[in-house]
């Protein structure tokens, strides 16, 4: 297709969405006005479903299917992240040298360690109820996790994270969701529909569906998080290209970054730590 | 009181903002749109969508600096790495180009 004909597409494509979306804005109720028709459906239907949290009650309940797409997004972009960071075959490992590490600095992050992993999990559990979620606190826990990067040095972190595992509980977070989606049509209803036993309202165990599609987003956002930042890591602090001369593209087969670095490689500490 | 916390985050994320645009090395836009992140998280408090703003305090003042830090950081090592930096068969190591701000 030639530019002008690419160009009058685009023309035609725009006007047709700023005249539907002119129409819908118009449609829109007027924004700050003293009636609130969504939030008034959302509330009614949070409290229905003894869901505390009606923002938690319109992610994983109303519209658990697009949260599916959401976390779908965040699987494929991590997979994604996943393939174009992997160690190529010109590429070798070189095990990082020890880090020095102030103490305070090291003090503050062991404190904050586990503090923010409590944190982390307890945004996960607590989704239904309070603000945050499975998103959130997966973030903040697999944050935290790397504290140990600022506390100790890379060694560290590999040592108490065994990729392979999270790699496997990002794909267990992603299916899980659909199971529970499809446990409900076993159960005679629709897709995603909220089946379980509702609860006591404002309780760790109410809100049905919630709480289960918020634990597996959890894991899945937290696994994949660490498994992103891995690959990253990976890729500042260890892979090297081979100096020149060295004989580039040798040892082909060890291609595949799957496993954790045990360093076989000659290590010729080249790079600084941090 | 609400009112003006909203300003005055309005005010600082703008700034956050503006700064980051301005800034020219990557480094320094790294830690500067920490700030924003943080700025931003602190303007979704006020606005009451707490929600957004824990992802907003994970995501953008945490994971996204993070990780460019650690792309800025293989980007420019890279060239100064073996003489001219040229990979041998690989598909995707080109002569990286190398950041001219430093």
């Amino acid at each position: 297709m030639s530019a002008r004909g690419r160009l009058g597409l685009f023309l035609v494509g725009a006007a047709a969405f700023a005249a539907l979306f002119t129409a819908a804005c118009f449609g829109l109720p007027s924004f700050g006005a003293e009636h609130h028709p969504y939030g008034e459906r959302a509330v009614r239907a949070a409290l229905g479903h003894h869901t505390a949290n009606a923002i938690a009650s319109v992610n994983f309940d109303l519209r658990a299917f697009d949260t599916l797409g959401e976390e779908s997004i965040l699987f494929a972009a991590v997979l994604g992240a996943v393939v174009l960071l992997r160690q190529t075959a010109d590429e070798r490992r070189t095990p990082p040298a020890p880090a020095a590490v102030h103490p305070p600095v090291r003090r503050f992050a062991l404190l904050t360690l586990p503090v923010a992993l409590l944190i982390g999990l307890y945004v996960i559990a607590h989704g239904q109820i309070s603000p945050g979620g499975g998103f959130q606190g997966g973030v903040v826990a697999a944050t935290a996790l790397h504290l140990l990067y600022l506390a100790a040095d890379y060694r560290a972190l590999e040592r108490i994270r065994p990729l392979a595992l999270y790699e496997i509980g990002e794909a267990a977070g992603e299916f899980a969701y659909v199971v529970t989606g499809f446990a409900a049509v076993l159960a005679g209803s629709a897709f995603l529909a909220n089946v379980l036993p509702l609860g006591t309202f404002a309780t760790l165990s109410s809100g049905g569906t919630v709480i289960v599609l918020n634990a597996a987003v959890g894991v899945e956002v937290a696994s994949g998080v660490v498994v992103l930042l891995a690959r990253f890591l990976d890729q500042a602090v260890e892979i090297v290209l081979p100096d020149d001369g060295a004989g580039g593209g040798r040892d082909p087969g060890d291609d595949n970054s799957d496993d954790n670095s045990d360093g076989t490689d000659d290590g010729t500490d080249e790079e600084e730590p941090t | 009181m609400t009112d003006v916390l909203i300003g005055v985050t309005l005010l600082l994320v703008a700034g956050a903002a503006t700064a980051a645009v301005l800034n020219r090395d990557p480094v320094r836009q790294a830690l500067v749109l920490s700030f924003l992140g943080l700025a931003l998280a602190l303007l979704f408090t006020f606005l009451q969508a707490p929600d957004v703003a824990l992802s907003q305090l994970a995501v953008g003042s945490a994971v996204t600096p993070l990780m460019i830090l650690l792309t800025v950081r293989t980007v420019r090592r890279r060239p100064g790495d073996g003489g001219d930096g040229r990979g041998t068969g690989g598909s995707d190591t080109g002569p990286r180009p190398r950041d001219r701000e430093r």
